[in-house]
């Protein structure tokens, strides 16, 4: 069991590689007019096979258009595999899959992808951000597969604890959350960029991208939803767990201290966006810092500081 | 926090009195503190500051970490602690920065709070004359009563959807003004003062708290009670005063470990003797996330390892018995340890000490030797422990009445040539029930080995009232991210056959779904529209 989930890590990876290119050729090939007019008829024509919706499509837009199908639907079977991955992984283990570092990982990324494919199913129209949250997507998997991989075990005594279920998992689903609102934050500066002029590398991204307000809408809808998940994993469950464990609800341990930082991060990033004063692209940058105090938080803590966290 | 708004003084009105400079300046500096922008700053500094606290090592988190800091960087660490990059949660300067930014949550949310009961008991404001102009208009179509019973029967619909309305009769008919959402705003504050409560609890629970470590090894011999001379380090809160610790005993009957093949651990429990204010001792255990909760402290396990029992018979055929510690050095519980008889080989006829002759034993103990003799342990339960020993002869230096370490020999009499080494080269190796004998006759014996535990006790007396200003605070969180404010105005004109209805609605906060929610409100009152 543990072999096949480690075969259908590759497997996964593969399929989101694939599907980052095929998004990469939509993006390319793609003509933004005909994605933003055709994408939303295509995906229910694509979904419910109904047969009268799919000749929508004009056949100028046929190539990138059926290139970001077969995007669509690699994507599909990435989350699928990724879920089999994940799911085998803890079969093997016969436990939650979340006890170390790789797992966590695995997890996170699991709960980021079947976000992003719930949105991407629900507004057809994010579906050029696919480049992007693939390529995050293949990143840190590949990242968990080859500098985090851990061999199957029993959990060790100090996670056997049924706060472990409350705390790993608000955290993982808060993260997964917060690693996918990066996207749309990104992709909002760089439109953002290009609609105010510019035209230097970053920004030439932003030709094809939607609308800079409901990209800013979307960032900020998956920070307020993940936002108060991490405020009970991190600051409720984690406590209340460490006080058991550790005898101290708080001690400043390495992880501690990240996650505080992220939360005050991202409580700016909320603060900022609903003060009228600061502007967008401002509070945006911040929900950016947030993502990468989370990104340290996930590897930097585990790899660079010895700490009461590092079950990895 | 508040957003201050500039509103021009009327072109008739007196001009404004010159303050008092000094009034002025301090005016407009809480003015300052308590903007937006400053607290998002002071969030920022607050973030970065906490950065240095997992960079360098915390005397609040490890305290050998630090020492051990110092001895690597002989000279950075003195200026680095200075700065207090080893105190960092207890700095001035990182006190400095939260002390600030409650200041100015407070002198945001104290005025907010104000407001909010004003407006808590204000009525909802008249339309505005043109309801087109608002984002949201709809022409609500026609009902059949009259316009002041239809704008009743508005009323009633809207409150039954939790609005808080007013009916009100303007020259050409009536209004409805409703409002609802109210909150957001005490979901918000209820967040910013449960955090204020929750730094409150921090202060109080540092004054009045206590904790202490104490590494316990079984037996009853080696039990203790809960005092500060009897742990090994303590902290006391400014406000606890040593006789305040509440009266406990503890011994620890036995302590059992269970491991993976690979040695990383599966479980571990600790079984105690305990009496509480005097009473009887009673049998009960604590374990990892499972700890003791006694009257007035908690009592973790921490860590665990092996206490070798050794046995020492001088020249003269006295013997003495040694329970020491050996502190784990790796996951295989490789242990370092030294064992000291400062009082052995006196003579019985002028009963005076030679301090020439006092012995000492340093060396590692293997819960599982490997068969190539080794010095590192194969795996962490007990399958072949084996003890691996040098002897020194001479004055150990206990007499000095300088503090040394109990887990080493002291450095400075082995280099003075006053404690000597009296064993060959390799250590000795001994196994359980062994007997070692020495250069001039005298025998150690390895009678075998005890369990130990590290155990934390600790007490908080704020902990339970933190937990439930987090939880407060976090249902204040999400009332004030998934509420919204938002007003709707409804005009009831006469018409023919009854009366013609215009609305418009206007979302107080960013709010998305309200255009939804204003198209559903309007045709629910369509509805009844014949």
């Amino acid at each position: 069991m543990a072999e096949l989930s480690n075969q259908l890590m590759a497997l996964t990876v593969l399929a989101y590689l694939t599907a980052m290119v095929c998004y990469a050729g939509e993006y390319a090939f793609g003509k933004r007019s005909h994605i933003g007019r055709a994408a939303s008829r295509q995906l229910v024509g694509a979904g419910a096979s109904v047969p009268d919706e799919v000749p929508v499509a004009e056949p100028a837009a046929g190539k990138g258009e059926l290139v970001g199908r077969v995007a669509v639907v690699l994507n599909l079977i990435g989350l699928a595999l990724h879920l089999a991955t994940t799911a085998t992984r803890g079969i093997a283990a016969e436990r939650m899959p979340w006890g170390n570092m790789y797992e966590y990982i695995l997890s996170a990324t699991l709960v980021g992808a079947a976000v992003w494919t719930g949105v991407l199913l629900r507004k057809p129209a994010v579906r050029h951000l696919g480049l992007f949250v693939s390529l995050i997507l293949v990143v840190l998997l590949g990242a968990a597969a080859l500098v985090a991989y851990t061999p199957v075990g029993p959990l060790v005594p100090a996670l056997n604890s049924y706060w472990f279920v409350f705390h790993v998992s608000t955290i993982i689903i808060s993260s997964g959350i917060f690693l996918l609102g990066a996207v749309p934050a990104a992709m909002f500066l760089i439109k953002d960029g290009w609609d105010a002029g510019r035209r230097g590398f970053p920004y030439t991204l932003g030709r094809r991208v939607g609308d800079a307000g409901s990209l800013e809408r979307l960032t900020f809808r998956l920070h307020a939803f993940a936002f108060p998940l991490f405020t009970f994993g991190a600051l409720i469950a984690g406590p209340l767990w460490a006080e058991a464990s550790w005898g101290r609800y708080w001690g400043w341990d390495p992880k501690e201290v990240w996650a505080f930082i992220s939360w005050i991060v991202y409580a700016a990033y909320l603060h900022a966006r609903a003060t009228p004063s600061v502007k967008r692209t401002t509070a945006t940058w911040i929900a950016i810092i947030g993502f990468v105090t989370m990104l340290m938080n996930l590897f930097g803590v585990n790899l660079f500081f010895e700490g009461l966290h590092s079950y990895a | 926090m508040t957003v201050v708004e500039d509103r021009p003084a009327t072109a008739d009105a007196p001009p404004p009195k010159r303050a008092n400079p000094v009034w002025a300046l301090l005016r407009n500096s809480w003015r300052q503190l308590t903007s937006m922008r400053t607290a998002l700053i002071l969030l920022f500094l607050l973030a970065v500051a906490a950065v240095p606290g997992s960079i360098f090592p915390q005397r609040g988190v490890n305290r050998e970490n630090v020492s051990e800091y110092f001895t690597e960087h002989p000279k950075l660490a003195p200026v680095l602690d200075r700065f207090f990059a080893f105190d960092v949660y207890s700095s001035p300067w990182f006190a400095a920065i939260y002390l600030l930014l409650f200041t100015s949550l407070i002198g945001c949310v104290v005025p907010r709070l104000r407001d909010h009961f004003r407006a808590l008991t204000t009525v909802p404001p008249d339309a505005p004359k043109r309801l087109d102009r608002l984002p949201h208009h709809v022409d609500g179509g026609r009902r059949p009563e009259e316009p002041a019973a239809a704008a009743a029967e508005i009323a009633k619909l809207l409150r039954r959807g939790r609005f808080r309305t007013r009916v009100r009769e303007t020259a050409d008919g009536w209004t409805v003004a409703a409002e609802k959402g109210f909150l957001k705003e005490t979901g918000n504050l209820l967040f910013h003062f449960a955090m204020l409560a929750v730094l409150v609890g921090v202060g109080f629970g540092q004054w009045y708290g206590w904790h202490a470590n104490r590494l316990l090894i079984a037996g009853e011999d080696q039990g203790f009670c809960n005092a500060v001379t009897q742990h090994d380090e303590s902290v006391l809160g400014p406000r606890v005063d040593a006789s305040d610790l509440p009266n406990f005993c503890l011994w620890m009957t036995d302590f059992s470990s269970t491991f993976q093949d690979n040695g990383i651990p599966k479980s571990f429990r600790a079984n105690v003797q305990v009496n509480e204010d005097g009473g009887a001792y009673r049998q009960t255990s604590f374990s990892v996330n499972d700890p003791l909760r006694l009257d007035g402290a908690n009592i973790n396990l921490i860590g665990q390892g092996y206490a070798p029992v050794l046995r020492y018979t001088d020249r003269f055929g006295a013997t003495q018995e040694k329970v020491v510690a050996f502190l784990p050095t790796d996951n295989m519980l490789t242990s370092e340890g030294v064992v000291q008889f400062p009082d052995v080989n006196i003579d019985p006829a002028t009963n005076t000490r030679d301090p020439k002759l006092q012995m000492g034993f340093e060396g590692v103990f293997l819960p599982t030797g490997g068969a190539d003799g080794s010095a590192k342990s194969k795996y962490p339960a007990e399958d072949n422990p084996v003890l691996y020993l040098a002897a020194y002869r001479g004055d150990l230096g206990l007499d000095s009445g300088k503090p040394g370490s109990v887990y080493a020999l002291n450095r400075r009499q082995i280099q003075d040539g006053d404690l000597k080494k009296v064993s060959g080269e390799r250590p000795y190796a001994l196994r359980p029930g062994e007997k070692w004998t020495l250069d001039d006759g005298t025998t150690l014996e390895f009678v075998g080995t005890r369990r130990f535990a590290t155990i934390s006790i600790r007490h908080d007396p704020t902990q339970f009232l933190m937990l439930i200003g987090a939880v407060l605070g976090l249902a204040g969180l999400m009332l004030s991210l998934a509420v919204h404010r938002r007003r709707v105005w409804f005009r009831v004109v006469p018409a023919e056959g009854g009366s013609a209805i215009e609305a418009g609605g206007l979302p107080r906060t960013d709010y998305s779904g309200f255009g939804d929610e204003f198209a559903a409100l309007t045709r629910h009152i369509k509805e009844g529209t014949p």
